[in-house]
């Protein structure tokens, strides 16, 4: 097998052991480290693809994501190192105060990490503040907020209203998301955007970022 | 004779149970709530507060078990009994806290206003076999920090059943009790006549959240019954095995169930809950599957076992619009909990994940309801002998249509159901405008609508109830159509 192939198979297959073993030997037989993360991306890519197509269930897919982080991981130091940044973007993503509805969330931070973004994933019921916090010390691009519950769905506002005051609004583009989400909300308090589902909001995700 | 099934083997059940005890005690649970790491403390118990984890030793739990109450009293706004929630007894309410409302003109999935729920109680108070309230709808043109409370306001206001309620911040147990003591005249009625029942969800896996944790401290302390709703997701925060989301509901149930105990001896408890089937294909969490009636049906057990009062949410779908899809989930498990026999079955109305309230949904789902009672009380011998003297009829007579026996009998042996069930020829069918369900069902709420009696509450329990859920010196009573 060549070794994209390889790639694609430990990803698709969701085989963590023989993900870390292909990140290894790239590492250790010096082999081109960009061109193997991109033959993982593409596995990952196709994983997703299959997903949306009904062909791939999901703890499948979670699996392949699994797999995927496995291997970078290790290529990580490296890419350090050589100040090569290969991530699409930083992400600070987390359900908001009050509401411990973590699911949906953990599934969008699973799917944004193997596609290629940096995610820190703060978890549930996070206050405001660390979120700001956070996105502040990793530099991040895009704020994710998750609320599944009507009251603590303010606090995506609040999130918003809060940046605007410390004038930090325009360094950070923000995706709110949940059950109670809807497109009127999203244009009421001004944010960057919702996604219904965890590929949509890659996708989403993606656009943001580029434009 | 009652028909019955049967999901699970004794020797099962006690393995379920023993199996959730050795969980809380050697994994045990996490307890974000301050008030109930100090509960635990005085029982005695060893609280890691740094991970907030508490390990409950089993005869903790069995002494719980003994003291929790076996079967609870439901009484109406007017201090009449509605119904006990014990034994094999089934009573059903709307599912709860939908964020939307499929629109019964447009058949539109929308945002849902204080019209909506308005409505939605006025039609749910004259169904007949749908004898509890549920603060079904939320509305969203009020501020969403009120938003639990103000549904149990409304139904306070348009409803003389019971209520099915809860909370959604800590703040609003004091405002929503309150009330309810006005309506009731005082604390000590309250608790002798309960009238609203409080649903509580422990988080899976193995967690009691800083809300959900306040309410059953709150309610254990009044007197006011919770139901705890544990959602194991099977495969994704639970195991994805049936028999497994069962053991992992029995030890987060029964970890709520010992704080009640402590706070109080005696509380009022629900064995309840609403688990899901997670669909691996989309994500979603399906809680009309053929596999959730398993596990609701399977814990429902467990719970019978325990001898406690049992609830579930069963009998709603997952379907976006009134199709054949709505049709068979409500039915499979409505029909299915009314003869496992659990106490109080929540869904009615209720569609697309637990996130949107039909109206006309509610009122096919109350048709659904009435046949389960009926199917429930099964076949019964009326006569001795059961047939032989009918039959010899015959010899003189063609058919039985007017005979004393048919006359006697027939409104009793033969279910009828209102016109919303279309059973007419085809050619009424057709004359009558091709009506789908749903149509039948518009044209009824809005009848019900025209007949709904009026509000009775007293105005001067309506004007406290009023004073006590003000929020910024809104008390909004502009809101209501009286
Ligand atoms: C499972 C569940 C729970 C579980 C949560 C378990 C967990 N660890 O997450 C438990 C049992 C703990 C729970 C508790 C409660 N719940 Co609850 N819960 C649900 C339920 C049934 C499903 C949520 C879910 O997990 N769906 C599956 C996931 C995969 O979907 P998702 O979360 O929507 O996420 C997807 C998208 O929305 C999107 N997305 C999500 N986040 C983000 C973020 C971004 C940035 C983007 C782009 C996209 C995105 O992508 C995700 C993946 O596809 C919903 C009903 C519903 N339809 O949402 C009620 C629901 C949200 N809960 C409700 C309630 C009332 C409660 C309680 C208050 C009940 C109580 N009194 O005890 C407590 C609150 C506890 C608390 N402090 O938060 C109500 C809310 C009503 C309201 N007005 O707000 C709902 C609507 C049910 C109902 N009708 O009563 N609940």
């Amino acid at each position: 097998m060549i070794f994209t192939e390889e790639c694609k198979d430990a990803i698709l297959r969701g085989n963590i052991d023989q993900a870390r073993d292909l990140a290894h030997k790239v590492l250790d037989e010096k082999l081109d480290v960009n061109n193997a993360i991109d033959g993982f991306s593409l596995a990952i890519r196709e994983a997703g693809d299959l997903f949306e197509e009904g062909e791939f269930f999901l703890p499948e897919l979670m699996r392949s994501a699994e797999a995927m982080k496995a291997a970078m991981t290790i290529f990580e130091p490296v890419l350090k190192e050589r100040k090569e940044d290969r991530s699409l973007g930083k992400i600070v993503i987390g359900t908001i105060e009050g509401d411990i509805h973590d699911i949906g969330k953990t599934l969008v931070a699973a799917m944004l990490s193997a596609e290629g973004f940096e995610v820190h994933d703060l978890g549930a019921d996070v206050p405001i503040s660390t979120f700001i916090d956070k996105a502040l010390e990793v530099d991040a691009n895009l704020i994710c907020i998750s609320a599944l519950l009507t009251t603590t769905m303010v606090g995506q506002k609040k999130l918003i209203d809060s940046l605007k005051e410390k004038n930090l609004r325009d360094r950070f583009k923000v995706l709110i998301g949940g059950a109670p989400v809807s497109k009127q909300w999203v244009k009421e308090i001004g944010a960057d955007g919702s996604a219904e589902n965890a590929v949509s909001a890659v996708k989403l995700a993606k656009k943001l970022i580029e434009s | 004779m009652r028909p019955n099934i049967k999901i699970l083997e004794d020797e099962i059940k006690e393995k379920v149970f023993v199996e959730a005890m050795e969980i809380l005690e050697e994994i045990g649970f996490f307890v974000e709530n301050q008030e109930a790491i100090e509960i635990l403390q005085e029982a005695g118990l060893n609280v890691d507060v740094e991970n907030r984890r508490v390990k409950l030793p089993p005869d903790l739990v069995k002494k719980s078990l003994q003291s929790a109450p076996s079967s609870i009293t439901l009484f109406d706004r007017e201090g009449k009994e509605v119904t006990k929630l014990e034994g094999d007894n089934i009573c059903f309410d709307p599912g709860s806290a939908a964020l939307n409302v499929l629109d019964p003109e447009t058949n539109k999935i929308r945002t849902a206003v204080t019209k909506d729920f308005i409505d939605f109680t006025k039609v749910v108070e004259q169904l007949e076999h749908i004898h509890a309230q549920s603060t079904a709808i939320i509305c969203s043109d009020v501020p969403e920090v009120v938003g639990d409370r103000y549904r149990l306001y409304l139904a306070l206001i348009y409803s003389k059943k019971p209520i099915v309620t809860g909370t959604f911040a800590k703040e609003s147990f004091e405002v929503m009790k309150d009330m309810l003591i006005a309506v009731r005249g005082d604390e000590k009625e309250l608790k002798n006549k309960p009238l609203a029942i409080f649903d509580a969800c422990p988080s899976p896996p193995l967690k009691w959240s800083n809300l959900t944790c306040q309410s059953i401290i709150d309610c254990a302390k009044y007197g006011i019954p919770s139901e705890f709703v544990s959602m194991p997701m099977t495969g994704a925060n639970a195991p994805v095995t049936l028999l497994g989301a069962i053991v992992q509901h029995a030890a987060e149930t029964l970890a709520g169930l010992v704080i009640t105990q402590l706070v109080s001896p005696g509380a009022p408890v629900i064995w309840g809950g609403s688990p899901a089937a997670f669909d691996m294909r989309k994500g979603t969490m399906y809680l009309a599957s053929v596999d959730t009636i398993l596990i609701d049906l399977g814990y429902t057990e467990i719970g019978k076992y325990l001898n406690l009062p049992t609830h579930a949410y069963l009998g709603m779908s997952d379907a976006k619009i009134l199709d054949m899809q709505a049709g068979f989930e409500t039915g499979m498990g409505t029909l299915l909990a009314g003869i496992k026999g659990v106490n109080m079955i929540s869904g009615a109305g209720m569609m697309n994940f637990e996130s949107t309230q039909s109206i006309q949904k509610v009122v096919i789902d109350n048709e659904i309801a009435g046949m389960t009672f009926k199917f429930i009380n099964g076949i019964i011998q009326r006569d001795e002998p059961i047939a032989k003297n009918l039959l010899k009829v015959f010899q003189e007579k063609t058919h039985l249509l007017a005979h004393d026996h048919t006359l006697k009998w027939f409104r009793e042996e033969l279910y009828l159901p209102s016109e919303v069930v279309d059973r007419s020829t085809k050619e009424e069918w057709i004359s009558k405008g091709r009506k789908s369900i749903g149509d039948r069902a518009n044209e009824q709420v809005k009848k019900l609508l025209k007949k709904y009696p009026g509000v009775t509450l007293d105005r001067d329990i309506l004007s406290d109830i009023s004073e006590i859920i003000k929020y910024k010196d809104n008390d909004f009573r502009s809101k209501l159509d009286i």
